[in-house]
């Protein structure tokens, strides 16, 4: 992968068959909803060992926790009938569980009865409502109106209300491996997983999706996001499943992975941001939730128990990340994530995300102003974090050729072991986060925050990091001097990094350190009503948010650099 | 035994790769259920398994083939048990890479370490070893192979005792439950317990670094010492491997399980360990290249004494009886010198790990 972005207008991608599954997926929802309720329905008999009691208790806690749910925790987007739904569950247990004349096999059957609607009940609220006429509007809209906005600001006068000079990807840059993604997507099945730190980011994934011409992606949106109006469009547009993380009940789990799994199976592209939620800190994802992940690991077995043994049955591991100068959210992460952690008094912001009017104002700024995004693709990987050649196929670290298959025999044929894939998930999960760290792109903007951080910490050792934070402004000032030999210091090591394959830098960061520093400044937090760091009147680095500082900061953590210090 | 009393019927072979005197022990057991093929390296260890049915002197199981071909074995086997000292092993590994798969499975029983430097560096010109620079066994096959379903073998297993088939038990460890579920179904037997454990980290520390206190058991035992010293000895002993074993990535109830001290008693009292047998002579008198000199197999613990010392300098902790032991070993101290330090050596908590 290179670190040099070139402007590309990519094609879009046809699929060797006459239809993209997601396409046929939406045609085929009705059939896809039963055959997922069926399925979930057959895992969870399965785990409670198809033992009658076991699975009525897995029930009746289910219906108390969605009670509970109903009651103290409504949102918007809940269906009218939610009550009523569940209250009917209950009054079928109770007349179940009180009928004393029933044979155990017509108890079993009602308990099974009972399942398999809130089965159906939880696909049908995951599935998605993709439309293709509706996706092809959006993105329509999406681009037309960004570079409606990027070029009144930069080209003056009538004329730039008509003008294609700016397009949205000198915006928002997408660099590495694009051609590998686009070809492989049209043979095999693709699961991206990308990095997380914002809301707008399902939008910009979404986004580059269709520019690199590549049918739309599935992928779970958490349903909250549904609540704000803006992102339920978008999110309905482009594929979104629904994920409800206030149901954390066995049922509602399951059929979520099985819906997962299945349209996998199925060759529709997904995307999972395999940190689950947003980055709090604002440090790479570490440790990756593992349930989705688990389901990518699950449909590659499935596959090739159905003797898909080529391309087409094969699933590919695309790490991506986003690379930002400024995340929107970033001070109402940072406290969550500090209160959380430490012994910081908690209290709560507004979410800065929570209205779509606030989202649409900082659309505007964030076109007509500064602040680039890029997007860094990454090498695609088999299942088990093997890096794949040009034909999908897995190589191994000397660059055997290697069937992936392999690792799902035993005996001389595929076997089915729970505890196995469990280990394969994690040994995944510990690849892509190692993946992660290699593509990501070091911008100036966190080449100046790392650097003025670490150079605090060092100043007051003997602080602990909460200490450290509540530090009054006067003892945060830096000398420009300091500031910019360390900043340079950092920079060399970075590109030593660079140089063993171990990160990207973004080009900016090959000019002269002074001009490093004014940009860095310039961009890190931009928008944010207190900055993170900027430079006084004489001169002097100065933060005012420290807590900022740090969360930009960590966007550099994980590469031992605050050794230097 | 008649071939029809054994299940292979559809099972494939069992590989087992080296055939030292832990490996013949092994190859002998696997025998009784399964047919097995070992992996020797020279010609007329070969030869002399398949025409004599015994290797270096000590008889094998007539069912078992020897071949020195890693691609045969590989083909032949979806098990294979790499038996191979530590300091050939990841050679081994890098040798049979090319013919090994996902599917198969590998369980080793080699109670060493192998060091990860950067190139170009050896132990003696490298400033500081890290956790990541240490590499056990199963981290060589995972660095060096596609293998991913890997096991180890540990316990007190005295090849000698295994050999004159007495009663014994082991530990396979493994993250997967299919490779112990498997390692139990091939070696179990009625005088051979099996138990399993995940933490394949802590388990192989266990067995690498008993072998530290196994040759200071033997030193104390050369200058004709009692059971008083060797019981001092052996909780002290305990008490650095947890220390240790923690700071590597072990868990605490892996190295008191069968292991570890299980494991530990069994070397620490057997004139039978090569480990014991080095510090017996130290304590003999005699220098630590006479003692290399006449061994036919090497005793891991002087590596891994040499390994363990750098990396606890780097680390920050105090090991007592590692650093005295690397003393005696290439220093040129006296064991009574190193004993005299280790009674004044200010210990005054009796446990603090649990």
């Amino acid at each position: 992968m290179t670190d040099d972005y070139i402007k590309h207008k990519y094609d879009p991608i046809l699929h060797q068959k006459d239809e993209w599954p997601v396409v046929k997926l939406s045609k085929y929802r009705k059939e896809f909803i039963k055959l997922v309720a069926e399925a979930s329905k057959e895992r969870i008999l399965n785990f409670t060992g198809h033992n009658v009691d076991l699975l009525r208790e897995e029930l009746e806690t289910t219906l108390y926790r969605e009670k509970m749910r109903i009651k103290q925790n409504p949102w918007v987007v809940d269906p009218d009938d939610d009550n009523e739904f569940w209250s009917g569950v209950k009054s079928s247990l109770v007349q179940l569980t009180s009928e004393s004349n029933l044979s155990t096999e017509a108890k079993r059957e009602g308990y099974h009865k009972i399942l398999y609607n809130i089965t159906t009940r939880y696909a049908e609220e995951i599935a998605s409502s993709f439309k293709h006429s509706h996706y092809k509007a959006t993105r329509r809209m999406v681009t037309f109106g960004f570079s409606r906005l990027l070029n009144a600001a930069r080209v003056k006068g009538f004329k730039s209300l008509f003008s294609n000079q700016y397009t949205l990807q000198d915006k928002i840059q997408i660099i590495g491996e694009t051609d590998q993604l686009r070809d492989l997507s049209s043979k095999g099945t693709i699961v991206m997983v990308p990095t997380h730190f914002s809301n707008l980011d399902s939008i910009l994934i979404g986004w580059t999706i269709s520019t690199l011409g590549m049918p739309p992606y599935i992928y779970g949106a958490g349903l909250n996001l549904f609540n704000i109006q803006i992102f339920s469009y978008f999110m309905n547009a482009l594929g979104a499943y629904k994920v409800d993380r206030r149901k954390k009940n066995l049922p509602y789990i399951e059929t979520l992975k099985t819906y997962s799994s299945k349209a996998i199976q199925f060759g529709c592209h997904s995307l999972f941001f395999p940190g689950g939620t947003r980055s709090r800190s604002g440090k790479i994802e570490s440790k990756l939730k593992l349930g989705l992940l688990s389901t990518a690991i699950e449909a590659q077995r499935a596959n090739y128990q159905k003797g898909m043994n080529d391309i087409s049955g094969k699933i590919f591991i695309v790490p991506v990340t986003i690379n930002y100068h400024f995340v929107l959210e970033a001070p109402s992460l940072i406290q969550e994530h500090l209160s959380l952690t430490g012994q910081e008094r908690y209290y709560k912001e507004s979410d800065e995300f929570s209205t779509s009017y606030k989202i649409s104002k900082f659309l505007v700024k964030f076109f007509t102003k500064g602040s680039d995004i890029s997007v860094s693709i990454g090498n695609a990987m088999d299942i088990l974090g093997n890096y794949v050649d040009e034909n999908g196929s897995s190589l191994d670290r000397h660059g055997r050729v290697i069937d992936t298959r392999d690792y799902f025999v035993s005996n001389n044929k595929i076997s089915v072991d729970n505890q196995r894939e469990e280990e394969y998930t994690s040994m995944l999960g510990k690849r892509i986060v190692e993946e992660f760290h290699k593509i990501n792109r070091v911008f100036s903007s966190h080449l100046v925050a790392f650097t003025a951080f670490e150079i605090l910490k060092n100043k007051n050792k003997k602080l602990d990091l909460f200490s450290l934070l509540r530090l009054p402004e006067e003892d945060l000032v830096i000398s420009y001097e300091l500031f910019s030999s360390e900043c340079e210091r950092v920079r060399q090591r970075i590109f030593e990094l660079r140089d063993e394959g171990k990160v990207h830098v973004a080009p900016h960061l090959k000019t002269d350190i002074d001009s490093i520093i004014k940009h860095g400044l310039q961009n890190v937090g931009m928008y944010h009503a207190r900055r993170p760091l900027i430079q006084n009147t004489s001169g002097e680095i100065i933060t005012e948010d420290m807590s900022l500082l740090y969360f930009y900061h960590n966007r550099l953590d994980g590469y031992d650099l605050e050794k230097l210090f | 035994m008649a071939m029809t009393s054994k299940n292979f019927s559809k099972k494939k072979p069992v590989g087992v790769i080296g055939i030292g005197s832990f490996g013949t022990a092994i190859a002998n057991i696997l025998a009784e259920k399964s047919h097995v093929i070992v992996y020797a390296r020279k010609p007329e260890v070969v030869e002399e398994i398949n025409l004599h049915h015994t290797s270096n002197g000590k008889s094998l199981h007539e069912d078992i083939e020897a071949t020195n071909s890693p691609e045969y074995i590989c083909q032949q086997c979806e098990i294979l048990f790499p038996v191979v000292s530590s300091a050939g092993f990841r050679e081994v590994m890098q040798q049979f890479a090319p013919y090994l798969h996902p599917y198969h499975m590998l369980i080793h029983g080699t109670k060493g370490l192998s060091l990860l430097l950067p190139k170009g560096k050896t132990l003696e010109t490298v400033d500081k070893i890290k956790r990541e620079n240490i590499a056990t066994m199963s981290e060589i096959i995972q660095n060096e192979t596609v293998v991913v379903r890997i096991g180890c073998l540990a316990g007190p297993n005295l090849a000698k005792e295994l050999l004159k088939k007495q009663p014994a038990a082991t530990v396979i460890a493994s993250k997967y439950n299919e490779v112990i579920l498997e390692g139990q179904r091939l070696l179990r037997s009625d005088r051979f317990q099996v138990y399993g454990n995940q933490d394949i980290i802590g388990v192989e520390l266990s067995g690498v670094l008993k072998n530290i206190i196994a040759i200071a058991a033997g030193a104390l035992a050369g200058m004709g010492l009692g059971e008083n010293a060797k019981g001092l000895l052996i909780s002290r002993g305990m008490v650095e491997l947890i220390y240790l074993g923690k700071a590597l990535g072990g868990s605490t109830k892996s190295f008191i399980g069968l292991a570890g001290i299980g494991d530990l008693v069994a070397t620490c009292s057997s004139n039978l360990s090569r480990n014991y047998t080095v510090g017996y002579r130290l304590a003999n008198g005699e220098s630590l290249d006479q003692i290399i000199a006449d061994m036919d197999e090497v005793a891991e613990g002087i590596n891994t004494v040499m390994l363990i010392k750098t990396f606890v300098e780097n680390a920050g902790m105090r090991a007592p009886i590692t650093e005295n032991l690397y003393k005696v070993l290439f220093e040129g101290f006296k064991v009574e010198e190193a004993l005299g330090y280790l009674m004044k050596y200010p210990f005054n908590v009796d446990v603090d790990f649990l």
